[in-house]
């Protein structure tokens, strides 16, 4: 049954060009000159400018501001990137161990209460929401960046199937030696939850970092621009230009891809687990 | 306990019933304490009720009215929004090209995604390479995608627009409808299918190894024993990839469909969700936007809750 | 001194009409071991929770000590538990799970330290203090389990089948050792299980439980030897006591076209159902006609599995015992019991435990 097969290694080597190629493609192109691309077209070879575009897009304020560089943006990125995994982790969990853990009233109405939000993406209602976020003067700040992509059940449901999953007499011995719910959920269930809470970090951050649409809306102050605002905008700039900078965009690019895809690789294992066992 | 079955109820009272029912209490035993469970949801109650249930309520009601142009005041239209909306023939042209899309997109990703899966799941050596060489293109933001597609389907150095040539092919990305919809389905698929090979891979690995060996020693032919076997013990994963994979076309692509239209929709594809930004945030036309919004949300209802009846009978199933 | 009663305790879930456990009344002295045994479902583990305090007592009162515990927190109750699957908290060493519940009822650090070590000691733990318990066997998982319950120094030990997830060989050295544990400490100790084997080795007094309520309490072998209903004579003891259809006419016992004479009085006239315990069955010159089906070999005795009269029964003979094809079978004196064919209550004062011929003798 398990005999080499060069077939299937044929379609997987295929299927994987197919996929990985754009990435690298992306990358090596980002190290040639913009006019080079435009003669030559793309390329899978090294250029020998790689440096200086990196550190020009890194560093060379850009927008009508001159406020925004690609190392501000990259900034921006990572605190949505962080802010919304580790502020989605603390309410989901909070929010779980209520659902799982505790008898009380309207227990079934709070659980519908919080998984109809599982029912409507954001890009739904993103008219309303935008204007719920100027009247709140939130436009232009951190908090109204992430604050209104955590009102989703996404964390709570991953942490409610989890503690679900931990052996009720767990708590019971808990409760014999003694430990009251703060305790219980600090001494025993917050340690337990450590590999669940790393892949949930996984997921969300990726979410977050990858978030387009909302930040383009919340975001009209040039400081406040992630990497992804940075490609809608480099792309804008490109509709008159003679010679696009391709060069620039494509490193802009490499740069928004890399640290998710860094992140998701090395923690793989967490990963696949915390994205797998959701569906359960 | 009686040997008698309860009488069926009818379907409107079973589901009453099963909405107002105690919870099955996740844990046999639980905390009781009146206060303590509060303070853990309030932080997530609050998010939720400012940032979800106050926008999805301004939605719906404001698909009702027509906002002054001029900012003074609104009038309440009763259905007219939703009228505008569904008799307008843009809006079913475009309507009609979702459909398209999303079945595109849908199919050839989970396909794609299944093919690898079962290759990958057959061969021992390098199977992992494979699967992390797809995850990374898992983690690559819809928006990026939609960046090197453009490049990838360029007018002056895409090399697909080349291929595409020698083959008679005149493609122009960007100006021709169709030439564009093809290039935002290739992009699309190819953002989705590393989601879907992760998936029926785990599927597949959870295929206990008697039952594929019962299934050797049964059957002889390898595409049988797939299509008699392995299909259907993946069914329930593939189902769940299917409304997930609706759901992505339908919404998630936002981002790839924005980048390749480069502002310019008046004469390339662009799908509902597109539609309901354009008319809000560039026609201010508020009302409106909301009526496709809500008319987009009673969608997604109706496949969340397909959704649910399934997990339902799937839980049945275990 | 410490006890513990059960005072007429039922126990009736939330949203079921019926009762899972009804009317219990025990007393457990000081430094008994009781096993609650039965059948999965008979309630068995519902009362031990009850006790500990993880279930609500419906009805009754249960005290440990001459404390009404209904209302106290399982932690202030002063019983410690040891569960089926352990229950170990799988991110501390064994040190810190055997320490967690005295640090939370700020018990002097030395005293903690000296109690784990004692306990450790006891247990046979010391090069293991320091290790997680995914690094141990299930067999030391389980010491840990005991150990944790041990540093306690509670008034008694619940047991929940602490022994059902292991191997069959282990089970037995675990028994052994628990006993030995419980002798040297004096503790009073309830233990679940649905082992008859277990509950009959471990008991000082055995509770037999069937659907919620109690059928027998008693010594382990006087519960063998008179078992009080048609139920505790199957579940207790191995093989089953057979139990076949028979009737009392004047002194003689009819088994279909058979009779026997009875070598005492009968406690009642007409259908009974007649238990004999295997071992007590021998041939004989006179008596049954038994046709054997087959036989199974257990080493140190041979089990015989036929019928007479078209009702299956067993034997239970010297593994050197001739057998036939069919051969004519009799009880020993003394060994038969009676049991009402309607509500399967035993029928008449006990008889005197028989002696055995066979091996057992």
């Amino acid at each position: 049954m398990n005999r080499v097969k060069p077939f299937d290694h044929l379609v997987l080597i295929l299927g994987t060009i197919f996929m990985v190629a754009p990435v690298v493609v992306a990358f090596m192109t980002s190290t040639h000159t913009a006019a080079d691309i435009h003669m030559n077209g793309l390329t899978l070879t090294p250029g020998g400018h790689g440096v200086e575009t990196y550190k020009t897009v890194l560093t060379r304020q850009g927008g009508f501001t001159g406020q925004v560089t690609g190392a501000r943006m990259m900034m921006n990125s990572l605190i949505l990137g962080i802010g919304f995994a580790v502020g989605k982790i603390v309410l989901s969990m909070l929010a779980a161990y209520a659902l799982v853990y505790f008898r009380f009233r309207f227990a079934t109405a709070m659980f519908w209460v919080i998984f109809t939000t599982l029912l409507l993406p954001l890009e739904v209602r993103i008219m309303p929401s935008y204007q719920v976020m100027s009247e709140l003067h939130l436009l232009n700040t951190y908090t109204g960046l992430i604050v209104p992509l955590l009102a989703s059940a996404t964390g709570t449901f991953y942490f409610r199937q989890f503690f679900k999953s931990v052996p009720d007499e767990l708590l019971e011995a808990a409760r014999i030696d003694g430990a009251g719910p703060i305790k219980f959920f600090i001494d025993v269930l917050v340690p337990l939850s450590k590999t669940m809470m790393a892949a949930i970090f996984i997921i969300m951050f990726v979410y977050g970092w990858n978030q387009y649409l909302w930040p383009m809306l919340m975001t009209t102050e040039e400081r406040f621009f992630t990497l992804m605002r940075g490609i809608k905008q480099i792309l804008q700039v490109w509709i008159g230009s003679q010679i696009p900078d391709y060069n620039e965009a494509f490193a802009l690019a490499v740069l928004a891809l890399l640290p998710p895809v860094l992140v998701v690789v090395v923690f793989q294992r967490w990963f696949i687990k915390g994205l797998t066992e959701s569906d359960k | 306990m009686t040997d008698l079955p309860a009488p069926p109820l009818p379907r409107l009272a079973r589901l009453r019933a099963r909405f107002l029912a105690a919870p099955e209490p996740a844990k046999r035993v639980q905390f009781d304490r009146p206060l303590l469970p509060w303070l853990f949801l309030l932080p997530q109650l609050a998010v939720i009720v400012v940032f979800f249930y106050w926008p999805s309520v301004q939605a719906i009601t404001s698909s009702f009215y027509i906002e002054d142009p001029f900012g003074f005041g609104s009038t309440f239209v009763g259905m007219e929004n939703y009228g505008d909306a569904l008799g307008s023939a843009e809006y079913r042209r475009i309507a009609g090209f979702t459909a398209f899309f999303t079945v595109m997109v849908t199919a050839l990703a989970l396909g794609l995604g299944l093919l690898l899966a079962v290759k990958a799941d057959k061969v021992i050596r390098g199977r992992s390479a494979y699967r992390t060489a797809l995850i990374s293109v898992y983690a690559i933001a819809p928006p990026v995608a939609g960046l090197m597609g453009m490049m990838l389907f360029d007018q002056h150095i895409g090399p697909f627009v080349k291929l595409a040539g020698w083959f008679g092919w005149d493609m122009k990305v960007g100006l021709n409808y169709w030439d564009t919809a093809f290039a935002m389905i290739v992009v699309s698929v190819w953002k989705q299918v590393p989601y879907n090979f992760i998936f029926f891979l785990s599927g597949l690995q959870g295929i206990p190894a008697a039952v594929r060996e019962a299934a050797v020693i049964d059957c002889k032919n390898g595409l049988r024993r797939f299509a008699g076997i392995t299909l259907p013990l993946l069914a329930p994963t593939g189902f769940f990839l299917l409304i997930i994979n609706i759901t992505y076309a339908l919404f998630d692509t936002f981002a790839v469909i924005d980048v390749m239209v480069k502002d310019k929709p008046a004469n390339n594809p662009i799908t509902l969700v597109y539609k309901v930004y354009l008319d809000g945030f560039r026609g201010n036309d508020i009302g409106g936007s909301s009526a496709q919004s809500v008319i987009l949300m009673l969608v997604v209802l109706v496949l969340t809750l397909v959704q649910f009846r399934y997990l339902e009978r799937r839980v049945h199933y275990g | 001194m410490a006890s513990i009663e059960i005072l007429n305790v039922s126990k009736t879930y939330p949203g079921s009409a019926a009762r899972s456990v009804t009317g219990i009344d025990l007393t457990i002295r000081d430094g008994e071991f009781i096993v609650l045994v039965g059948p999965s479902g008979c309630g068995k583990s519902t009362l031990l929770r009850m006790v500990a305090g993880l279930e609500d007592i419906s009805e009754g009162e249960v005290r440990i000590g001459d404390r009404r515990v209904n209302d106290v927190d399982p932690a202030d109750r002063d019983i410690a538990m040891v569960f089926q699957n352990y229950a170990l908290y799988p991110h501390m060493t064994v040190r810190e799970n055997m320490a967690y519940g005295l640090k939370n009822r700020r018990t002097p650090a030395a005293e903690i330290e000296a109690r784990v070590a004692e306990a450790a000691r006891m247990l046979e733990l010391g090069p293991y203090l320091d290790r997680k318990p995914r690094a141990l066997s299930g067999g030391q998982r389980q010491r840990v389990a005991m150990g944790r319950a041990v540093v306690r120094q509670p008034a008694a030990f619940l047991f929940d089948e602490p022994l059902s997830n292991l191997d069959a060989k282990l089970r037995v050295s675990m028994r052994g050792e628990i006993r030995r544990l419980q002798r040297r400490l004096g503790t009073i100790s309830i233990y679940v299980t649905h082992d008859q084997l277990e509950a009959m080795t471990l008991a000082d007094r055995l509770v037999v439980l069937n659907a919620g309520r109690i059928e027998q309490v008693g010594a382990p072998l006087e519960i063998y030897h008179q078992p009080a209903s048609t139920f505790v004579a199957s579940f207790i003891g191995s093989p089953a006591m057979n139990l076949i259809d028979a009737e009392l006419s004047g002194s003689q016992l009819r088994i279909g076209g058979a009779a026997l004479p009875l070598d005492a009085p009968a406690p009642a006239q007409g259908p009974v159902t007649l238990g004999i315990r295997a071992e007590h069955l021998h041939r004989a010159a006179s008596g049954l006609s038994f046709s054997v089906d087959f036989i199974e070999e257990l080493g140190a005795q041979r089990l015989v599995h036929g019928h007479v009269e078209g009702q299956p029964l067993t034997l239970a003979l010297p593994p050197d015992a001739p057998v036939a094809d069919s051969m004519v079978i009799a009880p020993a004196p003394g060994a038969l019991h009676f049991f009402d064919t309607a509500s399967g209550q035993r029928l008449g004062a006990a008889a005197p435990a028989p002696r055995a011929k066979g091996v057992f003798a």
